[in-house]
């Protein structure tokens, strides 16, 4: 369970607020107009954006001060979610171990995880010799090996076409369901909410509002949200 | 904003600007606190001062202006033998100076090739002494660097933007404007400011082809009190003027502008679908052509003097041959110990105090700072026998100027675009350095190590000041070769000194030149 307690976020120069539950092994979008903040909280959670007040808790753990790479957390960037000079295998690997020192066993879980995305052929390629889609795919096979409860999500299939982008929210579906983690995700299409996600955050006005249910939310939607889907 | 979490922390970059500054400031210290006050300045060093000035600034305009130009050219043609041409204007700059003086003179020189041709058809011949040959001279030397740091600059730019540029159907004005005017903006103030910095404390050039009242630099006035007066008070005293002098270019520099970079791309090659025209293709022929044909002669003249005179070598030869080698590695490594974490340094945003420090290289010349440690150890050792480890050190904080101005802006672009990713996969510190940051500048670690590596090969500065009959390095012992008329051994000599410089500076920054590579 992860829960923001009056929580206020220094997005550069102005405070966002949060104050709301996320229920352990849901999947919540976060949606909003663009501007309002979205990735500036899930960078909070992540660690990358100062809390100034509040207190953020992870099962009873307070992150407030915890370093981004010591959270439970995994996190995929809208780019550059991969490091160019190495190979989808080692991108992979760094999931396990940053400095690259991987057991027979964590290599065996590597190349169990690349195969899992359906990269089995690529482990020793280099990202710029990938599609977009299968860059995607590495980038989530690092995802799996972390098997971290907390993934977020900020739009890293924003560059993909519908088609492709619809099979990686399918993809990242079934690993979060698998793992039974967490699931944070932005998104500005209400579509990849209804596709993916049990409830959605609406962020605007310098203000993140408590999930609520997404077929609800989205059928039934109060002003602002209104507002902003058109 | 509050602090920003970062992958790796500052405090050895931090240390080693402090180490740097500890040295040069003792060393500025021990000067100017042997400079006589009661003496002041006399007409000569005016006329010094006004020489040192006006030729840096001369050598420095002319440089950039037919670098630009160079580089556009060289950004966008694909043609046999561009990654030679790119090669060979790494030469001039780590060419040492009395191997390409000798070079110059066998072209430009009163008996040279020119003035030869010119007396075929009744002319009288040039002459290269004086303000015009050493900026000539200067121009030789730094027209490449030029060239080089704004071709980097183009490189910078992404493969992808071109591509989008390409796409969007912008031709070559509308991307001069869009992703070269600006680029240049960034690039070309802190290009000038730093050929304008190394010109001003020319030593070797001004040596050879200036001299007298009308063409002597500070930093020979410098030499020739020492050396011929073992006059340390008055040396101290136009060392203090140098300080000055350079230490105005060094504040210009890093006023310089040093702008944001572009985004980085994937590692593709660079192609370029615009400047197809005639018009273009003529203006970047000739260009590329001219100055080929400009470095290219003194660099024939001494392999052709040189070769004969590899035969004549004499034994002292090897032995200063073995003691620049020694040197040379002992400076690179030194420079690299230094300048890599004070990029990092000042990639984190500590930009100020570490540059400053890394600038102090450029702020004080070779000749002060040895003027200066010579004050200090002359009370507690024999400073000549420590000649060697002494111009090794002082090399390396010579070309940590140039090796900072190639490392920080990747480490910056590295540390920006990889930081938060390497966090949150819990990269932070050895892992980070090791996997990401190491490797993702490696193109440019081993262009500032070439560069480290054969400027202390070829200097012939502070170990002027240093060294006793006995001690020499190679470009000394040429040097010395010259003086006692031994024009042929001096040629050969110098040639042996050309080819390790090469061969080092090659083997260094062959394996980061990819990116220059199509």
């Amino acid at each position: 369970m992860l829960k923001l307690e009056q929580l206020e976020i220094d997005n550069g120069g102005f405070l966002m607020r949060a104050d709301f539950v996320v229920p352990a092994e849901r999947k919540i979008a976060v949606i909003g107009p663009s501007g309002a903040g979205k990735s500036t909280l899930i960078g909070a959670i992540a660690g990358f954006h100062p809390v100034v007040r509040g207190r953020l808790v992870w099962r009873g753990d307070v992150l407030n001060a915890v370093e981004p790479g010591k959270r439970p957390v995994a996190m995929l960037f809208q780019d550059g979610n991969l490091f160019p000079h190495l190979s989808v295998a080692q991108n992979v690997g760094l999931g396990l171990n940053p400095d690259l020192r991987l057991t027979a066993a964590q290599s065996e879980q590597v190349s169990n995880a690349i195969s899992r995305v359906g990269l089995a052929s690529m482990a020793d390629r280099k990202p710029a010799e990938l599609s977009g889609g299968q860059q995607s795919r590495a980038a989530l096979a690092r995802v799996l090996v972390q098997a971290r409860p907390l993934l977020l999500l900020d739009e890293p299939f924003a560059a993909l076409g519908p088609a492709l982008k619809n099979e990686m929210l399918d993809l990242v579906d079934e690993l979060v369901r698998e793992s039974g983690a967490t699931l944070l995700m932005v998104s500005h299409a209400p579509e990849d909410a209804r596709r993916i996600a049990d409830q959605v955050v609406l962020v605007e006005g310098g203000m993140a509002h408590p999930p609520q249910e997404t077929g609800g939310l989205l059928d039934n939607p109060p002003p602002a949200l209104r507002d902003y889907l058109g | 904003m509050a602090e920003r979490a970062q992958p790796i922390t500052s405090g050895s970059g931090l240390g080693a600007a402090a180490l740097v500054a500890a040295l040069i400031l003792g060393a500025l210290l021990a000067v100017a606190l042997r400079a006589e006050s009661g003496r002041g300045m006399g007409a000569s060093d005016w006329a010094a001062v006004r020489f040192t000035a006006g030729q840096a600034a001369l050598s420095a305009l002319f440089s950039v202006a037919l670098a630009v130009p160079l580089a556009r050219a060289l950004a966008r043609r694909r043609f046999m033998g561009r990654r030679l041409l790119i090669a060979l204007l790494g030469a001039p700059f780590i060419l040492p100076v009395i191997v390409a003086v000798l070079g110059l003179l066998a072209v430009f020189g009163r008996n040279g090739w020119i003035s030869m041709a010119l007396g075929w058809v009744g002319l009288p011949p040039v002459s290269i002494y004086g303000l015009h040959g050493v900026v000539v001279a200067h121009v030789f030397f730094n027209l490449p660097l030029a060239t080089r740091l704004i071709l980097q600059g183009w490189q910078e730019i992404p493969a992808e933007r071109f591509r989008l540029a390409a796409q969007l159907g912008a031709g070559s004005r509308a991307i001069w404007r869009l992703l070269e005017w600006p680029m240049l903006l960034r690039i070309v103030p802190s290009v000038l400011a730093v050929i304008f910095a190394i010109c001003l404390t020319s030593f070797a050039v001004a040596l050879t082809l200036g001299g007298g009242p009308k063409a002597t630099t500070i930093e020979l006035a410098i030499y020739q009190a020492f050396r011929f007066d073992f006059d340390l008070a008055r040396a101290a005293m136009l060392s203090c003027v140098q300080i000055v002098l350079t230490g105005c270019a060094a504040l210009i520099a890093l006023r310089a502008a040093q702008g944001e970079g572009f985004g980085s791309g994937l590692d593709r090659p660079v192609q370029r679908w615009d400047a197809n025209s005639t018009g273009a293709r003529l203006m970047d022929g000739g260009i590329i052509g001219t100055v080929t044909l400009f470095l290219l002669m003194p660099l024939a003249a001494i392999v052709m003097a040189g070769v004969p005179g590899l035969a004549l070598l004499p034994g002292s030869v090897f032995v200063a041959t073995m003691n620049s080698l020694l040197v040379a590695v002992l400076s690179t490594g030194a420079t690299l110990a230094l300048a890599i974490p004070m990029a990092i340094a000042v990639a984190l945003g500590r930009a100020r105090l570490v540059e400053l420090a890394g600038l102090l290289g450029l702020a004080a010349s070779p000749l002060v700072i040895g003027t200066g440690l010579f004050v200090i150890l002359y009370p507690l050792a024999d400073p000549f026998a420590l000649a060697l480890p002494v111009t090794a050190l002082v090399n390396a904080v010579m070309a940590l100027p140039f090796a900072l101005r190639i490392l920080v802006p990747r480490a910056r672009q590295v540390v920006t675009r990889y930081g938060p990713l390497a966090l949150s996969l819990d990269m932070a510190g050895g892992p980070f350095l090791r996997r990401v940051l190491l490797p993702r500048m490696r193109a440019q670690i081993g262009f500032a190590a070439g560069l480290s590596a054969a400027l202390s090969m070829g200097d012939l500065g502070v170990i002027a000041l240093f060294a006793d009959p006995e001690r020499a390095t190679l470009p000394l012992q040429v040097y010395r070769l010259m003086g006692a008329y031994q024009m042929q051994a001096a040629a050969g000599a110098a040639l042996l000194l050309l080819m390790l410089s090469m061969a080092l500076f090659w083997s260094l920054d062959r394996g980061g030149r990819w990116h220059a590579e199509a």
